[in-house]
């Protein structure tokens, strides 16, 4: 059984126990272990399920590559699916339990997947399911999802916060191993603001755990003198438990913090000048029968147990390598205490000081012998030994608790990868490192990334200091910093004879064997899958991937990339380079989605625009509505009303009285400058430079397509500047489209232009009344004379200052005032009171919306789609005839766009008064197209019930519209038609006389 | 080819699974075809497939860069559905969703066609009214598509947050046979199901010129050597740009990158589609448990297939915005491909000013799922010479003309 030894522990503080339940079991741990470390001490070797075939699984490895033990993590808001136990702080209290297991961890019938596992070889759901064709959708595809999946989701919103937070460095090291730790000092010796970060809980990664001793003394010292002396620095930052996710497009950088205290994660977002890949190796599995079995683990994860947490795998542990590495691991067991009953080296030379020393301890070392099947029930209870260079006849089977395998090490290319750098292979090593000749660039052709230390493929200890040393000083050395010269520290530690290729345990391993060799231990691929894959064609890397799902769980491959690449190369007669790697995509290890939305949630998702007045509203019975970023009123609702009586009662006592209306979210673009006018005349359909100060005018904007997509009235302000109100929804899109112009082709033209939306309160004043109420607050002559329609004037209006606009969008007598915004909710208050005189009354955008409707006045987005022109609105006559260009004016000459039978604007009236034509109704003239569609000829775009006429009334466009004034058609409604007339768009006033009031 | 079946796995399982033939083709290419289709991708073989099956043309060769499927039909959400507002887009993606109903049993692969449903959520006053004109031209159109109220959406996909508070659902339109397929099992099936009919697939083999004799196309040159040729039809998705160019015109398309993610697996949390357009975010869950993510695209042109992280951001904020139990998820796995988009986001099915060149592109963020429609259409247009009434309003002379079929209805703004 796995236990917690009497003594030892690098990381764990054996005062502080930490209690914690298991699947409901209650254990214990210490503080300083992972949750891996404490499920083992507690013998817990069984953690998982595999994915496909369910078969039980043990941890294999102590950092994020693990692929099995996944469990899930705490209850309600805060439980977590899938958090890997490896790279878990345990935490006192901590609920844990597995997944992908029913009914329990130990007797899960999905078991029988395995059973059945030749029937379901790679890809076999792509060659059955197939009939009855109803099926799939009703029983194959449910079972398939039941079975698949890991963890379930949590079951209700996030209880937990998350952060950004943004860092700017010149220099960032990625991995506080001894080779970042060396790099991070060199960048900041040379005067560079350096940032450190190390995904692990402790500074300096291997180098203390594998014996390296940096001049001449254990490597923990010098760690710990370094990481002093680091922290003493202004200028360096040091984030342990942070890990650096990816590397995005530009060289942008993220990190992933677990937090101590606050937010539960952060997310850190870097810029810097520089990147130092320290990032580290990632040790490989051995393939051989069973390799999956729990017990089975990587050599170098043994050893990390063992001397950081002081946990025995077992009494026995066999060791099965090809290099020497892996004998670390069997020395440092024999110094715990613990029995290596056998090193089995597939190399048939064994020497080197490190076989030597195992050797002299009595750890018998067996060359050229390699392991035919892991053997036991539910975990390791022997191995059962071979020869490497035969077919897997066992010689013997050695009984053990436990198997410390390693196939080598892969440098961590990711961060590398991930920038565009890439990978050369080395031969002599047996791995994928980067290629110095080609690195990640930057936007002026210049590296941004220098892999250090084993990330780079230096795998030796002692060299990996002085490879960490040379990139901190060439990271410097390239953003023109001054790097130290002279000699820096030295590491050593004992010569290893090169590693062997074993791609294949044992080397002839029959298909018997090699049906249960897994490569990918949670998608359970084994290497006949691959080589079955490669025989049906899915030869090149990427079908390989995606027909076996080999490296595609969570660990994103991490364990089992190389192996599948061996399988392939094999099968295809070539050679592990030739066939590549698949692309290494952000993130490095999964990122919790909280945590890249950060702190927008709830209110603070998009934050809501709302205007000076909003609180009035929000206390006066506003029934709000969304528009663009902005809430505004839609109506005011009183007690004992429905919405569509508020609506009602708004637009009567508007018209036949007085109403006041919230128009702040309107854009008001301000556009000045020598060239001002030569550009609003070429931004809007009609002429606009031509207009005095002092006056105002409606325009249309049109894209390069000849359509429709904002209106509005243009106000000149003086010679040089005019004041453009734009759709509330519209204001920014025209803003950044003003500027797109400028900046793009005019940029010779002198305009500048402000987006003062939010600068200003804007209040319509309606009806009959408007100007009594207006003439008593003081200030301005706003008679018909002083201020005609479509004139503005501005003054001070009840001692605010003031731009009042007389123009209208209700067909009412009708002033817009602009104010500062800081002003708006004192006049709107100032005109409540002196309104009251004249019922004044507030109304909303549904009112607003069938003022405007009533007068035949268009709404973009309800008249417009992006595929309707003025022309269509019958806008003619605010569409320039004698400019030499406007946006849209070339596009609107074309044939489509003048085309006799297009969709026009008209008015419907329904043949019922009662009944109101449905939204987004379509007309059709009952034939049907040679595509089955039946034809349309036109379609409803507004559609109201009226309270002014009392009746339903519409607006639509229809084939040859105005043409067919009077004539009946039909809309398609359900089964049936709702006929209508077609009637001349504006229901109301159509003299427009009561604007003149 | 050997037909599969349950029988056939049990068969060739008893036989240690030695006994599988080659699925994915991969010929050496030949001095002359009659058709050349460039790009592997789901577009390109749909076209070879429809091209054999319907037209009995299976002179065909189709030529692949790199690896067939490996473009955006191996990187999209792989989201079917057809509830489009344009007639001359519903007919074509109408026809692509029927297609792809029966396409498994069709090419004796499966694709996992499966149609749980597409719900696109209405989150303004303006959305849902847009929604209901869709679902009322969904209806002429022989669409079965429908208006919902929040309570269905919240039925349909139990997840859903419809209260809001920022964005709260008003209605939405549900398509219950839209849904989602296995992207890489679409292509890969064509292809098997095109070798089988004698059409040739080349991998590994870019074309690098076009050539032309009096205005007309005669080969290409290739990466494997010169290729003849009466007619070529070009389906590049993302770079189209550069064969046009090397056939001699110019196409109004840009190209930008566009990004997806998944989630680690888990078990069943939705069982259908929900598209929510206000926030700009899309979530489905794979049948292996993922939940399946994507977002807008990149707002400058560019052929990188990555992509700038403050989309990822965005969506991923609106999506668990919008499904609450997703922000303890975590993202595993980020992508990006390369889509080609026109000016009125639709795409192009053409006879180009090149005699004997066609092409296929300007499918944007959206071409999954028009795989079998788009084939259909565009091997219909290289047989006969000429578009039938599927590509007909797809053709590059509607920009000249103006006549634009536009679906940006969602993103027109209101007051």
């Amino acid at each position: 059984m796995s236990t917690r030894l009497a003594t030892g522990g690098t990381r764990i503080d054996r005062s502080q126990r930490l209690g914690f339940t298991w699947d409901g079991q209650p254990l214990q741990g210490f503080a300083g272990d992972t949750l891996a470390s404490a499920l083992l001490a507690n013998n817990q070797v069984l953690v998982g399920r595999s994915f496909k075939y369910h078969r039980p699984r043990g941890v294999v490895a102590a950092g994020p590559e693990e692929p099995n033990a996944l469990v899930g993590l705490g209850t309600g808001g805060s439980f977590e699916p899938n958090a890997r136990a490896t790279t878990t702080a345990l935490a006192d209290g901590m609920l844990v339990a597995s997944q992908n297991a029913w009914p329990g961890l130990a007797h899960d019938v999905g078991v029988v997947n395995g059973w059945l596992s030749r029937f379901l070889r790679a890809g076999f759901y792509y060659k059955t399911f197939l009939w009855p064709r109803a099926f799939w959708k009703r029983l194959y595809e449910p079972a398939i999802r039941r079975a698949a999946g890991l963890g379930r989701a949590p079951d209700r919103a996030d209880a937990d916060r998350y952060e950004y937070l943004y860092l700017h460095a010149d220099v960032l090291v990625a991995g506080g191993g001894i080779a970042g730790l060396a790099a991070a000092r060199e960048a900041a010796q040379a005067g560079l603001r350096v940032l450190l970060i190390e995904q692990e809980a402790c500074w300096g990664g291997r180098a203390a755990t594998d014996g390296v001793t940096v001049d001449g003394k254990p490597a923990a010292d010098w760690v710990a003198g370094t990481v002093a002396e680091l922290q003493a620095m202004e200028t360096v930052t040091l984030r342990l438990r942070t890990t650096v996710t990816g590397v995005h497009d530009h060289g942008f950088v993220t990190a992933l913090e677990a937090a101590d205290a606050g937010p539960r994660q952060r997310l850190w977002r870097i810029r810097a000048r520089h990147i130092v890949a320290a990032t580290g190796a990632i040790e490989r599995p051995l393939p051989f029968a069973q390799n999956d079995r729990p017990g089975v683990m990587l050599a170098g994860a043994v050893r990390d147990y063992a001397v950081h947490y002081a946990v025995s795998p077992g009494d026995r542990t066999v060791v099965v390598t090809n290099n020497d590495d892996a004998y670390r691991t069997a020395i440092a067991l024999r110094e715990a205490g613990l029995t290596v009953p056998a090193i089995l080296d597939a190399r048939l030379r064994v020497e080197g000081a490190l076989p030597e020393r195992a050797r002299a301890m009595g750890i018998p070392i067996k060359p050229g012998h390699a392991v035919a099947g892991s053997v036991g029930r539910g975990r390791v209870e022997g191995v059962a030994v071979c020869v490497q260079a035969g077919e897997g006849a066992v010689l013997e089977t050695i009984p053990c608790e436990a198997v410390a395998m390693s196939g080598g090490w892969s440098p961590t290319v990711h961060l590398w990868s991930q920038a565009g750098g890439k990978l050369r292979w080395d031969a002599a090593q047996l791995l994928f490192r980067p290629d110095p000749a080609r690195p990640p660039i930057g936007a002026d052709g210049a590296a941004i990334v220098t892999a250090a230390g084993a990330a780079n493929g230096v795998l030796p200890a002692g060299d990996c200091l002085e490879d960490g040393v040379a990139a901190g000083r060439a990271a410097a050395k390239a953003l023109g910093a001054k790097p130290q010269t002279g000699k820096a520290a030295t590491a050593a530690a004992p010569e290893e004879a090169p590693i062997e290729a074993v791609w294949c345990m044992p080397q002839g391993a029959p298909p018997a064997l090699r049906d249960k060799i897994w490569l990918d231990f949670q998608n359970d691929v084994t290497m006949s899958d691959v080589a079955l894959a490669a025989r049906e064609g899915y030869e090149s890397v990427e079908h390989a991937k995606r027909y076996t799902t080999l490296g595609m769980a969570t660990d994103q491959g991490k364990l089992s990339n190389i192996g599948g690449l061996a399988v392939l190369a094999e099968a295809r007669g070539a050679t592990i380079p030739e066939i590549g790697t698949t692309t290494f995509r952000p993130p490095f290890t999964p990122v919790t989605l909280g945590a890249i939305g950060g702190e927008a949630r709830g209110a603070l998702f998009k934050p809501t625009r709302k205007t000076a007045m909003d609180g009035w509203h929000d206390a006066n019975g506003a029934v709000w509505e969304p528009v663009a970023d902005w809430r505004r009123p839609f109506c005011y609702r009183k007690p004992g009303e429905t919405v569509d009586q508020a609506v009602a009662r708004e637009v009567r006592n508007t018209r036949r009285n007085l109403g006041i209306l919230d128009a702040s979210t309107l854009g008001k673009i301000l556009v000045t400058g020598p060239d001002a006018g030569r550009f609003v005349d070429t931004l809007y359909t009609n002429r606009m430079s031509t207009l005095k100060p002092g006056r105002c005018r409606y325009g249309l904007m049109c894209n390069e397509n000849g359509f429709l997509f904002d209106d509005g009235v243009v106000a000149r302000i003086d010679d040089h500047s005019f004041l453009c109100h734009t759709t509330s929804g519209g204001s920014d899109h025209v803003h950044a489209w003003m500027e797109e112009w400028l900046q793009t082709e005019w940029w010779d033209w002198q305009v500048y232009t402000a987006n003062l939306t939010e600068q200003f309160a804007q209040i319509a004043v309606v009806g009959p009344q408007a100007r009594a109420v207006l003439e008593a607050l003081g200030g301005i002559d706003l008679s018909a004379d002083a201020l005609p329609f479509m004139g503005w004037t501005e003054g001070t209006l009840a001692g605010i200052p003031a731009r009042v606009f007389r123009i209208s969008f209700s067909g009412e007598l009708s002033f817009e005032i602009a104010v500062p915004a800081a002003h708006g909710q004192a006049l709107w208050d100032r005109l409540m009171a002196a309104g009251a005189a004249h019922a004044i009354a507030p109304y909303g955008t549904e009112a607003l919306h069938i003022m405007r409707a009533e007068k035949g006045f268009i709404m973009i987005g309800d008249e417009t789609d992006g595929t309707v022109t003025p022309q269509d609105l019958g806008l003619d006559w605010a569409v320039s005839k004698k400019k030499d260009d406007f946006l849209g004016k070339r596009a609107q000459a074309r044939a489509d766009l003048t085309r006799p039978d297009r969709w026009r604007l008209v008015g419907l009236q329904t043949l019922d008064p009662r009944t109101r034509l449905p939204d987004g109704a379509h007309a059709v003239d009952g034939t049907v197209l040679p595509t089955g569609i039946r034809r349309t000829i036109g379609r409803v775009t507004s559609t109201y019930m009226s309270p002014t006429l009392d009746r339903s009334i519409a607006l639509g466009l229809v084939e040859r519209g105005p043409e067919r004034i009077g004539e009946v058609i039909r809309f398609a409604d359900g089964r049936g038609h709702i006929e209508a007339r077609i009637v001349d768009p504006v229901f109301y006033d159509p003299q427009g006389e009561r604007q003149n009031g | 080819m050997t037909r599969y079946s349950a029988f056939a796995i049990v068969r060739e399982a008893l036989r240690g699974n030695a006994g599988w033939p080659r699925a994915l083709p991969d010929a050496a290419p030949r001095q002359r075809y009659r058709v050349i289709v460039v790009g592997a991708g789901g577009h390109g073989l749909a076209t070879a497939y429809y091209l054999a099956r319907n037209h009995g043309i299976a002179d065909v060769a189709v030529l692949e860069k790199g690896w067939l499927g490996g473009g955006n039909t191996g990187r999209n959400t792989t989201i079917i559905r057809s509830n489009y507002l344009r007639d001359p887009s519903a007919a074509v993606y109408e026809k692509s969703r029927s297609l792809y109903e029966t396409l498994s049993q069709e090419i004796n692969f499966n694709v996992m066609f499966s149609p749980r449903g597409v719900l696109m959520l209405a989150q303004t006053h303006h959305e849902a009214r847009a929604f209901q004109r869709t679902a009322r031209a969904n209806a002429l159109q022989g669409i079965k598509t429908e208006y919902v109220a929040p309570f269905r959406a919240q039925e349909l996909c139990p997840i859903l947050n419809v209260r809001g508070p920022r964005y709260p659902v008003l209605g939405g339109l549900w398509q219950p046979r839209g849904g989602t397929a296995r992207h890489d099992a679409v292509a890969w099936g064509y292809a098997r199901a095109c070798a089988a009919m004698g059409v040739d697939i080349v991998q590994n083999c870019a074309v690098t010129g076009i050539r032309r004799a009096g205005g007309k196309v005669v080969g290409v040159d290739t990466a494997k050597g010169p290729i003849d040729c009466d007619k070529l039809c070009i389906v590049v998705a993302g770079h189209s740009g550069q064969l046009a160019e090397m056939a001699g015109f110019r196409l109004p398309v840009e190209s930008v990158a566009l990004q997806a993610l998944v989630s680690e697996p888990v078990k069943p949390l939705m069982d259908i589609v929900v598209m929510a357009n206000t926030v700009h975010g899309y979530l489905s869950q794979s049948d292996k448990g993922e939940m399946v993510i994507g977002g807008g695209a990149d707002g400058f042109n560019n052929f990188t297939q990555r992509g700038s992280f403050h989309h990822i951001e965005e969506t991923v904020r609106a999506l668990c915005e919008t499904f609450p139990v997703i922000s303890r998820l975590k993202m595993l796995r980020q992508w990006g491909g390369v889509v080609d988009m026109t000016g009125d986001r639709s795409p192009i099915i053409s006879k180009t000013p090149v005699e004997g060149v066609f092409i296929n592109c300007g499918w944007g963020t959206g071409g999954f799922k028009a795989i079998p429609g788009s084939g259909w259409a565009t091997a219909e247009m290289v047989a006969n010479g000429a578009p039938g009434h599927l590509a007909g309003p797809f053709g590059l002379d509607r920009f000249r003309e103006g006549r634009m079929i536009d679906e940006s209805v969602a993103a027109a703004v209101a007051h």
